[in-house]
Order: C-alpha cells, then structure tokens, then sequence
C-alpha cells in the first residue's frame, strides 16, 4: 500500500536554512545540506528546498546547494522559488532537484506548466498553491510573491487547469493557516484533492501530530509539508510516523 | 577472498540526454561500482554491466535511442544476458509496447506497459508517487539487507508494465487493489519501476546486490 509522505521544507536563503513566521519573520537555522542530511536520517519521505534568496546575484548558491545535496542525500528533492523560465527549470534539474515546484511564475505564464512537463515530464512538475479563504464566501483565492498579491483566482479552479497544464502534483499552502500552528486547513485541502487526480501536499498550520492525521484522512491529501514543527525539534519525523501508523494510516517505518 | 584487493565492476550508465544522472552515479557509486556516463554506445567498452536509467516521456526516449542507436546496443546487450539494470523508464522501455503516445518499446519483453485508471476513486492518484512496498517474486542477485515482502522504495510513474510472461516478475506492488509488475528480471537482466538511488538504505542495498553479483 501507498504510504502517505512527510516532507520537511527548509526556506533557503542565500544557501543558508531560514524559517519564515507568517511569511516575514526570519530566523537562521544552519546548513541546508547538513540539516537535510539530518532529515534522511530521521526518515523523512522526501524534501523541499524553497529559495527565498531576493537578490540575483545571490540565485546561484541555490545551485550549489542543490547540487551537494543530490550528492549525498538519496532522496527525493523538490526545488521552488524564482524558477521563471524553462532555462531555470533545466538548470534547476540538472544540479541534481528531482522536482521543480512553481508558483508565482505559474500564475504570470500558465504556459510555462505546459512547456515544462512537456519537456521535462509531468511528474517533475509541481506546482505550488498558496491560497486564502475570501472572507465570507466558500472560496478561496489564489495568492502569490510569498502570499502578498491576490490573483483573482479560485484556488480550486486553478489546481484543475495547472493539473491540465501538465502539473504532476499540488503543493497546497493555506495562508489562513500557515503560521498559526493549529492545524491544516482540511476543508480546503480535502476539496482541491478531490477536484483533482494528481497528489495534493497540504502545507501550513502543522502544531501537533494529530493535525497530519487530520489533514491526510480527512482532508485527503497524499502529505505533509511541514517546517517549525520539525526545524526546532518539537518533535522528530520518526515520532510524526509511529503517531499515524497509531492512528492507522500507511506510513513507511525507518 | 581478498574483498578489498577486488576491482570495482565498472558501470556504463547510459545517458541519451534527457536529464540529470547525478544521482543515478552517486548511488551506483556508494554502492561500491565504478559508474561512468556513456553519451554515446562507441564508448561503452568493456563495462562490467549497462545502466539504462529512463527519464521523461517514453516517445522521447525511444526516439533518443533510436537516434543514439542505444536501441540496438541494449538489445544486443540483454541478448547476450549480459548485465544489465533499468530504472523506472528504463523498465517500462524493456517491453513491446506503451499506452503512453501509442509508442513501440524495445521489444525485448514481450508486455504492454499501461496506464492507472481508477475513476471510481478519486482517492486513488496519478502519478502513482510516493513509497511503497515490493513483494519479491524472485531471489535477489545475492543476500541484502532487503526483506522478502515489506521493505519500501520510491516510486513516481503514470504507467505500469503487464508483461505477458509470469516468470519475469521480479517484485509486485500494491495500488488501488491493482498488483503491478515493480521490478523485473530475466536471467541477467534486472529492472525496477521504482528509483532505487532515490529510496535511501533499501535502494543502497539492492543495488549493491546488483554490483556484488557482476
């Protein structure tokens, strides 16, 4: 049986590891390649890198990291943040990222999903969703540049086209969440997953162990992103798995 | 045995372009083998055994082998059972034919190579992507540390191969109620649907088996 995922994401900015509260607040917390190196120990299913690096010139040490990484880490890594082009995927995927996730970029030129997965295969393809609920209504609005502009789209509807476009999978944040350590937003994850067949990542709002079950039994999603939660050590991806093998959902055991 | 007088086998990892081995070469590398990028099969020479990592789409990569003429070189290869590992792709390319853009395959299993459906549950999603266990149809190539039914490796793929022949089942998955064929083998021939350089200490292990066996 399929087992669900745990992911830890690590915000990287300028090849050093930092955590984002609410999106603004940062606090340095190591080397990537070690702190990742760390994770696989632990067990964890996959990893995500998130470059937050805001210079340019400061956009290839993400490679260097990247590239180290693949080097010593046998796992699956996925790479976002300021992937524009088909070149920046290329190049992405050749440092050694077995997947690209994709956000703002996604929203600007839908295309780029298209030319993306055509080229490189759907299942390196993912795109990155971080969505607000509309004050009042039974919707949620697609966000984007780190959660400051609204697009005007429904969450829901946009995970459908992305997933036309070609994406092979969804990385769902809810921005309602994200930060408040009091659980998934299972509603919204759980109705994007059934609005669409690729795998959904629910992200934002992890606090304690009962909030994966949550979001993976009743909100559907395929795993878990989480950072804080693990990053300062409140608990290790080892103790989050023995939690839901408890609670009965398929995990794999280290 | 001398273990550590002995020459590491040498690995031809072919690469037909369609994207990063970094990791295809560490692992075979962690797992005690010389692995070195043939681009090209005038380069291959007298290597131990043939890699066929598979990425992408399988209408790009048979036509990049056919291009290449990798084609030819690993039918002739797994003709003469000399050994020979495929990953993901690499196993799909192996059978006669794929559902994926109505493409002919290599012809050197007889099978189709089809696609997840499970409409009735959308629970149940494609890409199949994640970990899952592999039920071992057959011995390894020698003992590893790999358990007979349970132990979990990484897999990400929309297409699954059904081939015609039983025997040539090496391991069998799980998903959606459907028991796909994970990993294949044939004489010297070795295969696996799922990224053994991406499944940490169980992928390590059985590759290693791989490169204790040549």
């Amino acid at each position: 049986m399929l087992s669900v995922r745990i992911i830890p994401c690590l915000d990287v900015n300028a090849g050093r590891v930092v955590k984002g509260v609410r999106f603004q607040e940062l606090r340095d917390a190591g080397d990537p390649v070690e702190t990742a190196k760390a994770y696989e120990a632990q067990g964890a299913d996959e990893l995500v890198f998130l470059d937050i690096t805001a210079s340019s010139d400061e956009r290839n040490i993400m490679h260097d990291v990247v590239e180290a990484t693949a080097s010593q880490c046998f796992m699956p890594l996925t790479v976002g943040g300021g992937l524009r082009t088909v070149d920046d995927i290329r190049a992405m995927l050749n440092s050694g990222a077995d997947k690209v996730s994709l956000n703002t970029s996604a929203v600007k030129t839908p295309d780029l999903v298209d030319k993306a997965a055509s080229f490189f295969g759907n299942q390196c393809i993912v795109v990155a969703i971080d969505a607000k609920r509309v004050a009042g209504e039974d919707r949620w609005e697609v966000y984007t540049h780190g959660g400051r502009n609204p697009t005007g789209l429904d969450a829901i509807a946009w995970a459908q086209e992305v997933t036309r476009r070609g994406a092979g999978e969804i990385l769902l944040t809810s921005m309602d969440a994200d930060g408040t350590k009091a659980g998934y937003d299972v509603e919204l994850t759980r109705r994007l997953s059934e609005a669409v067949e690729v795998p959904v990542i629910a992200s934002g709002g992890a606090g304690t162990l009962d909030h994966f079950v949550d979001v993976l039994r009743d909100g559907k999603a395929s795993a878990v992103l989480a950072a804080s939660i693990f990053h300062f050590g409140t608990f290790t991806i080892a103790q989050a798995k023995e939690h839901l093998h408890q609670a009965g959902l398929p995990v794999r055991l280290t | 045995m001398n273990i550590s007088a002995q020459r590491q086998p040498d690995l031809a990892v072919i690469d037909y372009g369609m994207g990063n081995l970094r990791s295809v070469l560490r692992a075979w590398e962690k797992a005690g083998a010389s692995a070195r990028l043939v681009d090209h099969p005038d380069v291959i020479g007298p290597a131990d055994a043939l890699v066929f990592p598979g990425q992408g789409a399988i209408v790009d990569t048979m036509r990049r082998l056919q291009q290449t003429g990798f084609d030819r070189v690993i039918r002739d290869w797994t003709e003469a059972d000399k050994p020979f590992f495929g990953i993901c792709l690499g196993q799909q390319a192996l059978f006669t034919h794929s559902e994926e853009g109505d493409t002919a395959c290599l012809g050197i299993l007889p099978g189709e190579v089809k696609r997840f459906r499970f409409p009735q549950d959308p629970a149940l999603k494609v890409p199949h992507m994640g970990w899952n266990s592999v039920d071992w149809r057959q011995r390894l190539p020698v003992d590893t540390e790999i358990a007979a039914t349970g132990d979990q490796f990484y897999f990400v793929h929309s297409y699954y191969t059904a081939p015609v022949h039983r025997e040539v089942v090496w391991g069998e998955t799980e998903y959606g109620g459907l028991h796909f064929c994970s990993a294949v083998n044939r004489g010297r021939l070795y295969a696996t649907q799922f990224h053994p350089e991406k499944s940490q200490a169980k992928g390590l292990a059985l590759y290693q088996g791989f490169v204790q066996s040549l």
